[in-house]
């Protein structure tokens, strides 16, 4: 088990450095001049130059991709060009904002997404199916911005229960924490339920056709036992492949959600940066989502492990 | 013991309802064995099943009686019907790479009968599978018993299976193909194993298969199927020295004799009819060496040939009688 985290941790490393060269090239094949935008509409050419010289931008290519990766393999994410501010802070001070939506969003979507899922395979066939379904169609189909304001006007607007906008830390008060997070966690959540029940229950309808199923029922299992025992633990590897994939998405910063609840979070921070084109800050952040991404993977592995036995055993 | 009487089943598709067992009488004593042969879509399998009633309930409609120790189990409350599977009734498949469940040790899925029917505690049941697997012949079964089900062979697998069906000591099993995945050393292995377990514990065993040699040698009784109905019924011996039916005749020719070099292996031209585009008449008349023009104009009956020899052909009755 600890060869395999070795294995999946070192496999890891190539993967970044992929991550990190091609966000640098990304963002240097962007049109537009970072010095422009910091010196403002009226600057003279000289000044921009000047800006260039400072930023070392002037330099070619290359050579500012080698001293990035130098400087990052010193623990030096480098400086916000806009902010005025190291990366590193302006990450670690926004990254509490976009975990704290992302888990809550994500423990929103498991127990019913899950749910959802199981209880449609189970009434295959039957209204109970139909009604599950379609109300995950719609929670795929909508866009999540529009039941945002939707749910803004309600809650917030016309009867006043939640915050429309802003970020309450969690260290300076739970419910406000709470508060200001659960309405968008909710709207986030919505399309990862639908998401969620959808590859469920297809899962569990795939298992529930299988011969040891057929097995158990031979054996005189109960239904519910069938399903909670025999079934289920069969689908779990799908589900967590699934669930894997919508902590990666959610993590990876809720952009959309983040903007309307105005949420100083990863996803904002990335916006801003992109249209400030500071470089630095881009790609600070899309390493860290990176990062993020290999490391939820491993998670999975781990996960894999545990509940498949041909798994651990290879 | 059991008794199935005029047994129909029909499953519902995109076009409707279509048969696919009709009208399939037997029975069998305690202690008895009996072996179903067809072909694949036969309707052997599915007849096992609904002893069983192991369909898919929304898809599936079933006609006729199963009496079983005096009760019908076609009409028993889905509860009832859970306590005599595995209990009273047991049954091992075909395929043993899948009918076992992956992620849980075969002690845990052996033990699982035995904590169902006997109450037994997590810890006497694991003993008990110990026990079971000893007596399906698997050897060091106090270590192998915490294994996962990909940790054994095919053939190991199939001993789980049986280990698993006989947990309970059940009066009836029914086995369906439980060597066809197997290789055939090992079929032979499986099938002494059956019949030793039969005579230790005192059951039935319903042995079905697309091979009439092999049910022929296991069973005191075979049944052959035919597109859904039965075409012949007789003693073990009967059937393989002289069967009449000219379905009967064509398995038994099918199988590859070791002493005879043969080019070509036999084998029954044509193919089994689809159900829903089964003919008006007899089912294996378009097939049939024999056939004459009043075989395609109504089903023939089923029909005694002898004293427990039933045979559904009016030619060939009539020619044995004619003869004998």
């Amino acid at each position: 088990m600890l060869k395999l985290i070795a294995f999946r941790i070192a496999q890891a490393i190539p993967v970044m450095l992929v991550v990190a060269v091609l966000t640098f090239l990304l963002m240097h094949l962007l049109p537009g001049d970072p010095a422009t935008i910091i010196a403002g509409d009226q600057a003279d050419q000289a000044s921009i130059d000047q800006i260039r010289r400072d930023l070392g931008l002037d330099r070619p290519v290359p050579v500012q991709l080698w001293h990035w990766i130098v400087n990052l393999a010193q623990g030096d994410f480098g400086r916000s060009l806009m902010l005025n501010q190291a990366v590193a802070d302006a990450v670690k001070e926004r990254l509490p904002v976009t975990l704290s939506l992302a888990m809550l969003a994500f423990a929103i979507t498991l127990p019913f997404g899950i749910a959802f899922g199981v209880i449609a395979a189970v009434w295959r066939d039957t209204w109970v199916d139909s009604a599950v379904m379609i109300l995950a169609l719609v929670g795929v189909s909508v866009p999540n911005f529009w039941i945002a304001i939707l749910s803004v006007i309600l809650f917030s607007v016309t009867l006043g229960w939640l915050p429309s906008a802003g970020y309450v830390p969690l260290h300076d008060s739970f419910s406000g924490w709470l508060a200001s997070l659960i309405q968008p966690a909710v709207v986030l959540a919505l399309f990862q339920i639908g998401y969620l029940a959808r590859m469920t229950r297809s899962a569990m309808l795939d298992v529930l056709d299988q011969d040891y199923i057929r097995t158990a029922r031979a054996k005189g299992v109960a239904v519910n036992t069938i399903i909670v025992k025999h079934a289920f633990r069969n689908t779990l590897m799908q589900v967590v492949t699934v669930a894997g994939y919508i902590l990666s998405l959610l993590i990876g910063g809720s952009v959309v959600i983040e903007q309307i609840f105005a949420l100083p979070g990863i996803g904002r921070l990335l916006v801003q940066a992109i249209m400030a084109r500071d470089y630095p800050v881009v790609q600070g952040t899309m390493l860290l989502l990176g990062f993020a991404f290999v490391f939820i993977n491993i998670l999975i592995d781990l996960i894999y492990a545990y509940v498949d036995p041909r798994v651990r055993y290879d | 013991m059991l008794q199935i009487e005029n047994l129909s089943v029909d499953f519902r598709v995109d076009s409707g309802w279509i048969s696919s067992v009709t009208d399939v009488s037997f029975t069998l004593g305690p202690r008895a064995s009996l072996g179903i042969v067809g072909e694949s879509g036969s309707g052997k399998s599915v007849t096992a099943l609904s002893v069983l009633r192991l369909h898919a309930a929304r898809n599936t409609r079933m006609r006729g009686r199963i009496m079983f120790d005096g009760q019908d189990l076609l009409t028993l409350p889905e509860r009832r019907m859970r306590e005599i599977r595995g209990r009273d009734i047991a049954m091992i498949f075909q395929d043993p790479m899948h009918s076992l469940n992956p992620v849980l040790t075969i002690g845990d899925q052996i033990g699982e009968t035995l904590r169902i029917h006997q109450k037994l505690d997590a810890a006497a049941a694991q003993k008990a599978a110990i026990g079971l697997l000893d007596m399906v012949r698997i050897p060091d079964a106090a270590r192998r018993v915490t294994d996962y089900p990909h940790q054994l062979s095919g053939g190991m697998r199939q001993r789980v299976m049986i280990a698993m069906a006989i947990a309970c000591r059940p009066r009836l099993l029914i086995a369906d193909e439980p060597t066809t995945a197997l290789d055939v050393t090992v079929q032979a292995q499986i099938l002494d194993l059956l019949r030793d377990l039969r005579e230790e514990i005192g059951m039935s065993v319903i042995l079905i298969s697309h091979d009439l040699g092999l049910v022929a040698e296991f069973a005191e009784r075979v049944l052959v199927m035919y597109a859904g109905e039965l075409v012949e019924e007789a003693p073990s011996l009967t059937m393989f020295a002289r069967p009449a039916h000219p379905y009967s005749e064509g398995l038994l020719k099918a199988i590859p004799s070791a002493d005879e070099d043969v080019g070509r292996l036999y084998a029954i031209p044509g193919r089994i009819p689809d159900p829903g585009r089964r003919p008006p008449g007899c089912n294996f008349a378009p097939r049939c060496p024999l056939v004459q023009p009043a075989c395609t104009a109504a089903p023939p009956p089923l029909a005694t040939m002898e004293p427990g020899h039933l045979i559904r052909c009016p030619v060939r009755l009539a020619a044995m009688e004619t003869t004998g």
